[in-house]
């Protein structure tokens, strides 16, 4: 599904190498994680992804089911499949929350060349999906994540996530800031979406949310590469003993 | 959005020792024809003398500072060609009492029947005998001469021709809509209303559309204790029309005036509000969202405020809010006067533009004059561009990158655009402000 190769990346602006060299695969159906120091570029590699501006490719590809991502719009990205849950989600005062998900919804059925959903039938699909991940109706009339606490505002974003239905779903710390229960919620959000053919790739510090969602594969990231893959048994190390020795013994 | 506070610079390179326009006012008054007779005939005597004391501004005018006053000083209005068909008019599914203007005259035909409980309508054409209109004609206009000089406005009361005399007495079940449309291409229209809400009546006025090639109007508000106003216009110019709107308000204690205007497009418009708060208790709320784009035609828009506080316990708001591109020019001067003796006074303002390149800009010179002590008053003016966090977090929904901009804009706009009261006529202008930003975005 997700293919990356040799991915180097660094800053438009300043002359910083971020990703050196980074290779990863995730076939279809399944799920990875990621864990990792701060600053190792965890978000770095899912903005890029994802197509924020700000970022110069300067060597490998990345493709998504074999087309490459790198050169569309981010728009494309999302009616290709793709979709990035956000360490840290934008408000947006004015705009509200439903016309939003409506809007993306529609707008990614019409460049896949599919009917667009009417009104009554997205009101109905949202208030289910909202319903399981106990978002009230309220909030889905609110501005899109204004006046949300940081554990509602991922859940809004797996409500996004759950309606754009997308292929290929990257969560940047979606566990951070949740309680035992959302946690909960969220993990059970993710796992009804699981399908053998949508895949999964999990960016997190914290053992726990692989205990909920439980990953095929855990890749450790350090300074711009994946530098260690293994089992779900490697983010129990990790939990254990930290970083220190991981990476002392990959040099 | 990413603000960074501007500072009002003078961009309007000023000629020390320029003669002011000499015989510039005899030539403007020469190619009106100035209405003779009526009730307002008095008045009418009354703002020529006044005109003729004050002059046209020149260009080294304070008050004239960021905005060319040359096309509204010229004698004849620039022909703009009429539009073939009219757009579908705003407010179409509310029910309303509709009056047509057509160039700044009223269009008896085109208009519903002056005819609605608790209010009286006259046109200023023809009303005689309203001694309420006698007495208030030219009157709030004269008094919002100080401290600053409006001389089209002046010039306004001694020569517009036409105008409702709305006086309300009750609460009218429904709002009265004014349609303004052009027929000329080469029409100088003026119009004059006066609206007089006497103690605890209500009224809302909605405007859409535009009367001539250009534009001079007036709307005198007189605001009994207790009564409110609500104020809803919507002016879209797809040519390169010129216009001069004025507002003077009085509000008495415990009344409730508010005034929202919708401005899309046009190339040079100045609109001016002189809100004078001079009873306890009063609230005074003046919103603008306005849309420019520099492209076709060059785009000019000037927001000018005075509110002056001269009672206790009043709250004042002004929320305006300017989205401009290519080369756009957006200007607003708003200012805050309170009295001795107006305590806890609530006085607010904000303008920001959101500018969507670099060529456009944005001038704002925000004013607080405070004589009392125990008063809140705050300002703030901020220039910003698309935020590109926002941005990038909608288009990797799969929204199209123009759409994105679009609810960024509207985003921009809301704090200005809540305050229309009416839902179903929020409703509306949010509406036909998406088509409008949606046609435009394509363009
Ligand atoms: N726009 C930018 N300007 C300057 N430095 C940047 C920028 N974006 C990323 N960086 C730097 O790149 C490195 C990687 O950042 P990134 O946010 O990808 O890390 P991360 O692995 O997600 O960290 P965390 O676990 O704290 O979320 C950091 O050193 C960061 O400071
Ligand atoms: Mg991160």
């Amino acid at each position: 599904m997700l293919k990356i190769d040799n991915l180097h990346v660094k800053l438009e602006e300043e002359d910083k190498q971020i990703l050196k060299g980074l290779s990863l695969e995730i076939p279809a159906g399944q799920v990875h994680a990621i864990m990792g120091p701060n600053g190792s570029g965890k978000s770095t590699l899912s903005y890029v992804l994802s197509g924020r501006d700000g970022y110069e490719v300067t060597e490998g590809s990345a493709t998504l089911d074999g087309e490459s991502l790198l050169d569309m719009e981010p728009e494309e990205r999302a009616s290709a499949g793709l979709f990035l849950a956000f360490q840290y989600p934008v408000e947006i005062p004015g705009v509200g929350n439903m016309t939003f998900l409506r809007t993306a919804v529609n707008a990614q059925r019409k460049a896949r060349g599919e009917a667009e959903l009417s009104s009554g039938d997205f009101l109905k699909l949202v208030r289910a999906k909202a319903a399981e991940l106990q978002i009230s109706p309220e909030m889905l009339k609110r501005p899109v994540n204004v006046g949300f606490s940081g554990g509602e505002k991922k859940r809004n974003e797996i409500l996004q996530m759950a309606m754009l239905e997308p292929r290929m779903c990257i969560m940047d710390e979606t566990d951070s800031g949740l309680d035992v229960d959302a946690m909960r919620l969220v993990s059970d959000g993710v796992n009804a979406l699981r399908s053998p053919d949508r895949s999964f790739l999990v960016i997190t510090h914290y053992q726990r949310l692989l205990n909920h969602i439980q990953p095929d594969v855990v890749h450790i990231m350090a300074n711009g590469r994946i530098v260690k893959s293994g089992g779900p048994e490697l983010a129990l190390q990790v939990e254990q003993e930290g970083y220190g020795d991981l990476l002392a013994e990959v040099g | 959005m990413a603000d960074t506070a501007v500072q009002a610079k003078d961009h309007t390179p000023t000629v020390e020792g320029a003669p002011k326009p000499a015989g510039a006012l005899d030539a403007r008054l020469a190619a009106l024809t100035l209405p003779q007779g009526g009730f307002a005939a008095a008045a009418r005597r009354d703002a020529l003398t006044r005109l003729q004391d004050m002059g046209l501004p020149g260009p080294r005018d304070e008050y004239w500072r960021y905005t060319d006053p040359r096309p509204f000083n010229a004698p004849q209005a620039a022909a703009i060609a009429v539009p073939d068909g009219q757009e579908t008019p705003l407010f179409d599914t509310l029910d309303k009492l509709t009056l047509v203007f057509v160039d700044g005259r009223f269009d008896e035909a085109a208009s519903d029947d002056l005819a609605l409980d608790g209010v009286e309508i006259l046109t200023l054409a023809k009303a005689d005998g309203a001694e309420w209109a006698a007495e208030l004609y030219g009157k709030l206009e004269a008094a919002g001469q100080h401290p600053v000089r409006r001389p089209f406005a002046t010039l306004n009361t001694a020569a517009a021709p036409d105008g409702l005399l709305i006086r309300v007495t009750g609460k009218p079940s429904k709002p009265i809509h004014v349609v303004h449309r052009r027929a000329s291409d080469g029409a100088d229209a003026m119009w004059h209303h006066l609206i007089r809400v006497e103690p605890g009546a209500e009224l809302t006025l909605l405007e859409t559309g535009m009367s001539g090639a250009r534009s001079n109007s007036v709307i005198e508000v007189d605001l009994a204790e207790g009564a409110a106003f609500h104020h809803v216009a919507s002016k879209r110019a797809i040519e390169a029309k010129v216009g001069i709107g004025h507002i003077f308000a009085r509000v008495a204690a415990r009344a409730q005036f508010k005034s929202f205007t919708l401005a899309v497009n046009g190339t040079m418009m100045r609109n001016e509000a002189v809100i004078d708060i001079a009873g306890d208790d009063a609230v005074a709320h003046i919103a603008a969202a306005v849309l420019g784009d520099g492209g076709k035609a060059p785009f000019h828009q000037d927001d000018t405020v005075f509110i002056t506080h001269g009672a206790e316990r009043c709250e004042s708001r002004q929320v305006f809010k300017k989205v401009l591109k290519n080369g756009a020019e957006g200007v607003f001067q708003g200012k805050i006067l309170v009295k001795p003796g107006a305590q806890k006074t609530d006085g607010y303002q904000i303008s920001q533009a959101l500018l969507l390149d670099e060529r456009s800009q944005f001038l704002a010179k925000p004013e607080l004059e405070i004589y009392a002590d125990d008063v809140k008053c705050s300002h703030g003016s901020t220039t910003g561009a698309i935020d590109d966090e926002a941005l990038f977090y909608l288009r990797s929904r799969g929204v199209p990158r123009e759409r994105a901009i679009v609810f960024l804009v509207l985003s921009f706009l809301a704090d200005a655009l809540a305050e229309v009261e009416d839902e179903a006529i929020r409703d509306c202008i949010y509406e036909r402000l998406d088509v409008w930003l949606t046609l435009n975005a394509v363009q």
